[in-house]
């Protein structure tokens, strides 16, 4: 049985302007101690869905389908029971570590209660398993800093604290938003190979969201390109960087400025803007921007298996 | 800077940029400088890129506002077609805008809400010539929306009714509505998704060609201005680290802190596994630019620093092939960055 | 919004057979949806504040036509009729007052001082409030240091005592209870409208427009008040209630305006000496004050949510 699997899960958002369907019809499944990395540019749907999983959905939306973990749907619970589950079983960190963390706790307060509520271990104990997980982040001097404010610590310092809290109770997923997007590059790296390092030693699976497929080569095993709420591809890590099957993959893995290509100058841009989730065009949602558009592009694609359970949401044949 | 015999339209000497920082009880009152740029020099050429990069609080933001008079410089002088920047008042520098202009890095909010596009465009023109007529000013700017990739239909929309990649269409069009000869791009597609930055780097770059543009490009990412720069200066703590051809940059790095912006760009190929925290060689988190390190500022994290490091300052000196250094260590350091991947050159 | 997806293509993009951005070159122009606009259309679907609107246009009638239309002057005794309950029969639809005077048209005459007092207080306080917070909040520094402490100065005096002094000296005039009132009020506009533009001085267009070397009078005036014109709005709208309130609490104690003119907090004042005897004395003013005060807040209520550009999604 899967760890997670998310059956045809809509959200929509009611708002003045009119409703926004922000994502439509998303399956996928998560298998224990898989990295799963969700891609997609900013209003593809991808934050979304992991909220509507987690029952965090702003006050003006609604969720439909299944989130099975372990075959219990998380989607159906009574918010009592959802929260028993979240921070326990899923820890979800967010991508702005200024805003995530209380700034009138201590961080100790923060972190102790936390394991003590889903743990049920003593303060003491709490304590003693706090330190040691900031200094599996490699916090320095753990014992002291813990009982440091968020304002006491640098930006990837707090991103640093914040996986920590997220690890606090050993859950079974982690979900990271756009982790590293609003650091340093520098500290970019250094926070992407943390979370690959954590992730990897014990053993949990990972979901990570992002914008840029520069990111996740080294993190994950499978891929899920999302465009305009809805799944466009979805494989391995080698079938999505290797040989894409969808045009709009192909643009995202292409318009990652690189260091390690040399002197061509040219940087390859998906045409247009991403589409008006109010009012989306008919047929493939990608059709307006995608230079291999054709006539069969008029009518939505289906989702296809492209080989080796590749998907694809495109009616071309061959790869873009 | 580089050899040639043309003179450079902007040549930057010595520019130091102090914010007074009050601090203390309320009988006694400290104010101490935070050097936000301390020392900067460069020489930028007509069509020129250079590229300015470094981490937040390297102080490129303020260098930007700072060769634009938008933040009075303590010391320096800002040498614009060779006149001093510097010290001119506040009618002289509003003359000097016509040439010098400058696009941010939010798109939505360097847009005042509660204009039309076409206004927000035209604003410039209604600024420098005032008894031009409306006709005209509406003809040039649909000729600007063409030209940065709108729609001229578009022009009575309101900034909240475009897309983010759009809205920096329109700052970029009002930055060049009067010709200008020098644009300072401040971080303008930090705020993109990946997909629209490159077309917003393709537009800039387009545009650079047509209109002969200088550029001063500034990022915090290396990969992004490696694909728009002639030059890149690397700052850190208010300082230039190096300012060496692009090419150079990436192939050979001559500043460990260089070495360890280039290792810190991810590469989106599979199997490769992320080099962690130590790869990027860094030591520990950037100090506050309130407290500068003494010496090089950049010694507590270099993983070469010796002791002449902690006490001298290293200054910027001429390497081979036109390059710029602050390093004592720069002739022994080999930072050659090993080529990746087989047959991606 | 439909058309806007469609408008650029990138530069560089491939050429398809028919380039979308060449084809559209040719539409004609779209209209565009100003802030102002959407705001509108917000509060149109904000039904208490809407409700509230109506009512309001419905009293602001009521109290301006009134008082021509009924037949009662508002200082007439009917001695036949003192302290009559409510009634059709002898046309005293809200009852009379001890002295037999027509409580209906005391309330509608009342109502006219009482919003009067809340509208030209208000425009008083915004004419100032506005123009002394955006300049010390643009031009900063000692300019604002010393505008702002002065502004303390004048809060830190109590306001009855700064009320009973103007009284004393100048005798109860309903000029003076616009003065105090206005005087006081600007305070807080001005502190407000001091700290918005603060925030907007450092907004990214004003540095924008700085760039391009527009002079201050043109950013104050492009840039600045049309940004604060929203949070003045609904701080106006609330300020309204606020100001009525406070004139009848001065009428309430007897420093307010004089007989045989009155306001709803004189009537209520009035009302609620004879309360036991003749309740409806009280009750009709009351209720008249209390709904004002009620829609003034569903508006200005509704005009934030409408406003505030960070509860859009």
């Amino acid at each position: 049985m899967p760890l997670l699997e998310v059956k045809d899960l809509h959200v929509r958002f009611e708002t003045p302007e009119g409703e926004v369907h922000a994502v439509r019809g998303l399956d996928f499944t998560l298998e224990p101690g898989e990295g799963l990395a969700i891609v997609g540019e900013s209003g593809s749907g991808k934050t979304q869905a992991m909220l509507a999983i987690l029952g965090l959905l702003a006050e003006n939306g609604t969720s439909g389908g299944q989130a099975l973990y372990q075959g219990a749907d998380l989607m159906a619970m009574e918010p009592h029971e959802l929260n028993r589950h979240r921070g326990r079983d899923i820890a979800m960190i967010f991508q702005d570590p200024m805003t995530s963390l209380n700034p009138y706790l201590s961080i100790e307060r923060q972190m102790v209660e936390v394991a003590m509520h889903h743990q049920g271990l003593s303060r003491r104990e709490a304590r003693v398993h706090a330190v040691e997980m900031l200094r599996a982040v490699r916090i320095p001097d753990p014992e002291s800093r813990i009982r440091q404010y968020p304002h006491q610590f640098s930006g990837g310092m707090r991103q640093r604290i914040l996986i920590a809290m997220g690890l606090l109770c050993e859950p079974d997923i982690l979900i990271a938003d756009e982790p590293t997007t609003a650091l340093d590059v520098t500290v970019q790296a250094q926070i992407a190979g943390l979370v690959e390092e954590v992730v990897q030693r014990s053993g949990m699976a990972a979901i990570l969201i992002t914008h840029d497929l520069g990111v996740v080569a080294g993190v994950s095993d499978r891929v899920l390109v999302m465009y305009a709420g809805e799944m466009v591809e979805y494989g391995t890590v080698e079938q999505i960087y290797r040989s894409p099957r969808h045009p709009y993959t192909r643009g995202l893995i292409d318009s990652v400025p690189r260091l390690d290509r040399a002197d061509d100058d040219a940087l390859h841009a998906i045409p247009g803007n991403p589409p008006n989730m109010l009012s989306l065009p008919s047929g493939c949602c990608f059709r307006d921007r995608c230079s291999r558009a054709f006539e069969a592009c008029a009518e939505a694609p289906e989702l296809r298996d492209a080989g080796d359970g590749h998907l694809k949401r495109c009616h071309l044949e061959e790869a873009p | 800077m580089s050899g040639n015999e043309r003179p450079p339209v902007l040549k930057v000497q010595d520019l130091a940029v102090y914010y007074d920082i009050h601090d203390g009880g309320l009988l006694r009152q400290q104010v101490r400088p935070l050097k936000a740029v301390d020392g900067i020099s460069f020489e930028l050429e007509r069509g020129e890129t250079l590229g300015v990069v470094g981490e937040s609080g390297c102080g490129k933001s303020t260098l930007a506002r700072a060769l634009l008079g938008l933040v009075p410089p303590r010391r320096g002088r800002v040498l614009w077609l060779g006149e001093d920047l510097v010290g001119l008042d506040e009618k002289a520098l509003r003359r000097k805008r016509k040439e010098l202009q400058i696009i941010f890095q939010d798109p939505l909010a360097s847009l005042n809400p509660r204009m039309t596009v076409g206004d927000i465009i035209a604003e410039p023109l209604w600024t420098f010539y005032p008894k031009i007529a409306r006709v005209q000013v509406e003809e040039r700017v649909r000729g600007m929306m063409k030209m940065v990739g709108l729609l001229p239909n578009q022009i009575n929309r309101y900034p909240h009714e475009f897309s983010g990649g759009q809205c920096q269409r329109i700052g970029i069009a009002r930055a060049l509505v009067l010709n200008p000869k020098l644009i300072i791009c401040d971080e303008p597609v930090s705020a993109l998704d990946v997909s629209i930055q490159a077309q917003i780097i393709n537009l800039l770059k387009d545009l650079q060609r047509k209109l002969a543009l200088s550029l001063i490009f500034i990022a915090h990412d290396l990969a992004v201005v490696k694909h728009i720069s002639d030059r890149v200066m690397v700052m850190y703590l208010g300082r230039a680290m190096e300012v060496a051809s692009a090419r150079h940059l990436y192939r050979r790095p001559l500043h460990p802190y260089t070495n360890a912006l280039v290792k810190a760009v991810p590469i989106p190929e599979p199997g490769r596994r992320r080099r962690g925290a130590e790869e990027t060689g860094l030591r520990g988190d950037m100090p506050s630019p309130m407290n500068p390190p003494t010496g090089c500022v950049f010694h507590p994290r270099c993983p070469w620093a010796v002791k002449r490091c902690e006490l001298e300052v290293p200054p910027l000196r001429r390497m081979a092939e036109g390059d710029w250094v602050a390093c004592h260590r720069a002739e022994e350091l080999d930072l050659t960055i090993v080529k990746h991947a087989p047959g991606t050159v | 919004m439909k058309s806007s997806e469609a408008t650029t293509a990138g530069v560089g993009a491939p050429a398809a057979e028919l380039d979308p951005f060449e084809a559209a070159l040719h539409l004609g122009d779209v209209k565009g949806r100003s802030p102002w606009e959407d705001a509108w259309h917000r509060l149109l679907k904000n039904r208490a504040a809407v409700t509230a609107a109506i009512i309001m246009g419905v009293m602001i009638l009521l109290v301006i036509i009134g008082p021509w239309v009924i037949s009662w002057d508002m200082d007439y005794t009917d001695w036949d009729h003192t302290q009559s309950a409510p009634s059709f029969a002898n046309g005293h639809w809200f009852g009379t007052d001890a002295v037999g005077r027509d409580i209906l048209v005391r309330t509608l005459e009342g109502g006219r001082i009482s919003l009067l007092v809340g509208l030209v207080s208000t425009l008083v306080s915004l004419v100032i409030g506005v123009s002394y917070g955006a300049i010390a909040g643009y031009y900063g520094g000692v300019t604002d240091r010393v505008m702002m402490r002065l502004v303390d100065i004048i809060y830190a005096m109590p306001f009855m005592f700064f009320v009973i002094l103007l009284m004393v000296v100048f005798g109860r005039h309903i000029l003076l209870i616009f003065v105090a009132i206005g005087a006081v009020n600007w305070l807080d506009m001005a502190r407000i409208v001091r700290g918005q533009t603060l925030s907007l001085k450092r907004m990214e267009y004003v540095e924008a427009a700085r760039a391009c070397g527009v002079e201050n009078r043109d950013i104050i005036r492009r840039h600045i008040v049309p940004n604060l014109l929203g949070v003045v709005m609904v701080y106006v709208t609330l300020t309204i209630p606020q100001v009525i309130l406070v004139e009848s609490f001065l009428s309430f104690l007897g420093l307010g305006v004089q007989e045989p003119m009155s306001s709803w907090g004189a009537l209520v004042s009035d009302g609620a000496q004879d309360m036991e005897s003749a309740p409806w004395t009280l009750a009709f003013p009351a209720a008249f004050l209390t709904v004002t005060l009620y829609c003034f807040n569903y508006i200005g209520d509704g005009l934030r949510d409408a406003l505030d550009p960070k509860d859009r999604s």
